[in-house]
């Protein structure tokens, strides 16, 4: 199957290109950009994409599809559907699922249900500890060999740095990467949002700065001293980015990414107690938001992600600290991430290289290009066109957003998995 | 997610009026004193012989507490039935919850039993900006303490109180002392404060006790009573719970005592003239020396009294908003959201 894509402008961060051209797919695989195909080359489907963007496939490094365990949130066909509407070819599940991600069986099972669903690649994230514990080591070579890309205790409490230690050289000995969601447990045990000016006038418990900073600081002396590979996600403050920009210049090779929500929102935005804006990490100070910003602009930060967790409507039915914490972002991560282009704060391949390469090669994938001879991941949107976040427009089972009833501008087309169209408007 | 002005619209009708009251933040002096006013109106008619009014015959108040109460309780469903209102008063602390009922399932519930006005307390902060947004918009609902947040009757009843006592908020120094962090009370008396224009509001506690960037409110932060009382008109002490001594955030009941306890001795660092307040119920030797809660210049007992007038006005303020509302609605949630963000 042969399909070229028509005059759009392909941007692909991996090899520099920002050019009006024709993609060349042949038989699921890149062939060529250029403005005549190549020799002998006959297409079987065209896709018009005059006035769009094409690009690689988007990977997101953090998604919960709450299979198995929370059906009532999503599941993996369902939410793996929402991610190819939203560009999306490539995503890191989180192992906290009910059974955890801590055998073999329960990471083939969520992989198997992807295949069935055919819309994206997915990579499971297995558990660092049996059952997220904390305290014993799960099978991380079994797990690997069973398709776990990374392994993370999530924002579950490692409390014995020894335990940790261990979990960290152990890992280290067959070079797996380790994804640390930092989150003390004392530090954030009660809070609900960020401990601050908001938090003091709406008498929410808070969780401070340093239920991420101490943590962070604890995981980079650690890594440092194991050599493990070591990638922070999700992190919300200034001051982690100092920490690892100072980790990074020491020559520690260590990799971060950052939600969109946190790039976009902060603590002020929680007014009248909207539970939509309950999230965790917490949504914190207008500086930590520049500084996060700043992280994205100098590299510190290299990916951004969704961190897309669904929830039932019943979830957030509920005063602010009794709501359940969380935001569907699979289909908003692109016309989020797009405002940032609109905000000037960077420039559209960059912002396409933090959505595609960058988490390719923290990963050590090499997709995220549209390189000839790598696998056809494609997005194809509409930078201008518009929509409204609602029931009708989303197909992820969460429509917990707080950028439901908004309009966005950036509008996913077509998608396509390893040359396959798997969403098409 | 809504801009601002709609969370600060929603206790309000179009034209101004209350049609809930949830907080005292973002309100007018305009309105606070006419509160005031109209509370004075109901005291004076609290020490008639007859002490009814008409003003909400044929309505049903429910109380709704989440949470044990037993003053504040008494105070509103006293004050609903000198309006003349119906009232119901559920305990729905252990009831309903303990069965997994939702928070929503059971207002439903209850909306369908046709109630005018909703008293909720609640432990959870924005609990009852929750049921007013989400739940009862026909209903007028009055917050009566939702975890830390807000407690707006109370401070409206300490207002008046210090109103009745000073005259004019302009020239006071005020002083809230003790557990600012986890009061409810302390939040609603300082919007009240700086809208009503006193000149100065000090919050006196040690760190663990004061949340953080609580000077953002609009107050003086002082740890020492010796400097904090210097020259204030009023003193409000907050209630000291015993299960604050179970954590980090103090050693022991005495230790509090010896260090923020108002004594006749610390109350002498205060003008001659200052009132001291206490929202109840007091710990004697904890937070207040009983010759200080008994004395002279305690008006606890007159803070009480005037909590029935206060929630009178309130009760009937709101049910006459909201019922002007609901013959001209207009600003409704879809209006409100807009697409700046």
């Amino acid at each position: 199957m042969n399909i070229v894509i028509e005059g759009g402008r392909i941007i692909d961060p991996a090899q520099k290109i920002d050019t009006v051209a024709n993609l060349y797919i042949h038989q699921g695989t890149i062939l060529a950009i250029g403005h005549e195909p190549p020799e002998g080359y006959f297409a079987d489907d065209t896709l018009d994409a005059r006035n769009k963007i094409v690009c690689p496939g988007l990977i997101d490094l953090f998604t919960h599809l709450r299979e198995p365990g929370a059906t009532q949130k999503g599941s993996i066909a369902s939410e793996t559907a929402a991610a190819a509407a939203g560009g999306i070819t490539t995503l890191l599940t989180s192992p906290a699922t009910s059974p955890i991600v801590d055998t073999p069986a329960v990471a083939e099972l969520i992989q198997d249900r992807a295949a069935d669903a055919g819309f994206v690649r997915v990579l499971p994230i297995g558990a660092l500890t049996r059952g997220l514990q904390g305290e014993q080591l799960a099978p991380l070579h079994a797990l690997t060999r069973s398709g776990c890309v990374a392994f993370t205790n999530a924002r579950l409490p490692m409390v014995d740095s020894l335990a940790l230690l261990r979990c960290l050289e152990y890992a280290a000995t067959f070079d797996l990467l380790v994804i640390f969601q930092a989150q003390d447990a004392g530090l954030s045990r009660k809070g609900c949002m960020h401990d601050g000016a908001s938090s003091a006038r709406m008498g929410l418990e808070g969780i401070p700065e340093a239920a991420e900073t101490i943590e962070v600081s604890r995981c980079l002396l650690l890594i440092e001293q194991t050599g493990v590979r070591a990638h922070f996600g999700q992190l919300s403050c200034e001051r982690s980015i100092q920490l690892i920009d100072a980790a990074r210049k020491r020559g520690l090779q260590v990799t971060a990414d950052v939600a969109i929500h946190h790039l976009l929102l902060c603590d002020e935005d929680v007014n009248g107690f909207d539970s939509s804006l309950h999230v965790q990490p917490p949504l914190r100070s207008p500086l930590d938001r520049a500084g996060l910003r700043q992280g994205l602009v100098t590299d510190t930060l290299s990916a951004i992600c969704s961190d897309h967790q669904p929830l039932d409507v019943i979830a957030k039915q509920a005063p602010f600290s009794e709501t359940e914490p969380g935001i569907s972002g699979l289909e908003t991560l692109l016309p989020l991430s797009l405002k940032l282009v609109e905000q000037k704060l960077i420039e559209l391949p960059q912002l396409i290289e933090k959505l595609t390469l960058g988490p390719a090669k923290i990963l050590g994938l090499d997709s995220g290009t549209l390189q000839s001879g790598v696998q056809a991941d494609v997005c194809i949107f509409d930078p201008e066109a518009t929509w409204t976040v609602n029931d009708q427009s989303l197909l992820s089972m969460g429509k917990n957003t707080p950028y439901y009833g908004h309009s966005l501008k950036g509008r996913v087309d077509c998608t396509l998995l390893g040359g396959r169209i798997v969403f098409k408007r | 997610m809504l801009p601002k002005e709609y969370y600060d619209a929603i206790q309000l009708t179009p034209e101004g009026q209350l049609k809930h009251f949830l907080t005292i933040e973002g309100l007018s002096p305009l309105l606070l004193t006419e509160i005031l006013d109209t509370a004075d109106s109901f005291v004076d008619m609290n020490a008639q012989q007859v002490k009814k009014v008409p003003l909400l015959r044929g309505k049903t108040v429910a109380n709704l507490f989440f949470e044990a109460s037993t003053r504040t309780l008494s105070t509103f469903e006293l004050a609903a039935k000198r309006l003349s209102a119906d009232v119901l008063n559920l305990n729905i602390s252990t009831s309903s919850t303990s069965k997994g009922e939702t928070l929503k399932d059971t207002l439903m519930t209850l909306q369908a039993m046709h109630c005018d006005m909703f008293v909720v307390r609640h432990s959870a902060s924005g609990a009852a900006h929750f049921i007013a947004q989400h739940v009862t918009p026909d209903v007028a609902v009055i917050n009566a303490g939702d975890g830390r947040h807000a407690h707006p009757t109370q401070a409206m009843l300490d207002m008046l109180t210090i109103r009745q006592h000073k005259g004019d908020f302009k020239n006071l120094k005020v002083a809230i002392v003790g557990d600012i962090l986890h009061s409810r009370v302390a939040r609603s008396e300082i919007h009240a404060l700086r809208i009503l224009g006193a000149n100065e509001i000090r919050v006196i506690a040690p760190a663990t006790l004061l949340p953080k960037h609580i000077e953002s409110l609009g107050v003086k932060v002082f740890t020492e009573m010796s400097r904090g009382l210097r020259d204030v008109d009023v003193v409000i002490m907050l209630r000291l719970q015993r299960e604050r001594m179970q954590t980090a955030l103090l050693p022991s009941e005495s230790e509090f005592y010896s260090l923020y306890g108002l004594t006749e001795n610390k109350l002498a660092y205060a003008k001659p003239d200052a009132i001291v307040m206490h929202p109840g119920p007091i710990n004697r030797g904890v937070e207040i020396e009983s010759r200080v809660a008994d004395g002279p210049r305690s008006v606890i007992l007159n803070q009480v009294t005037n909590g029935i007038a206060v929630r009178m006005a309130v009760m009937s303020m709101a049910m006459s908003g909201q019922q002007l509302n609901t013959q001209s609605s207009s600003f409704t949630e879809s209006s409100a959201r807009t697409e700046s963000l």
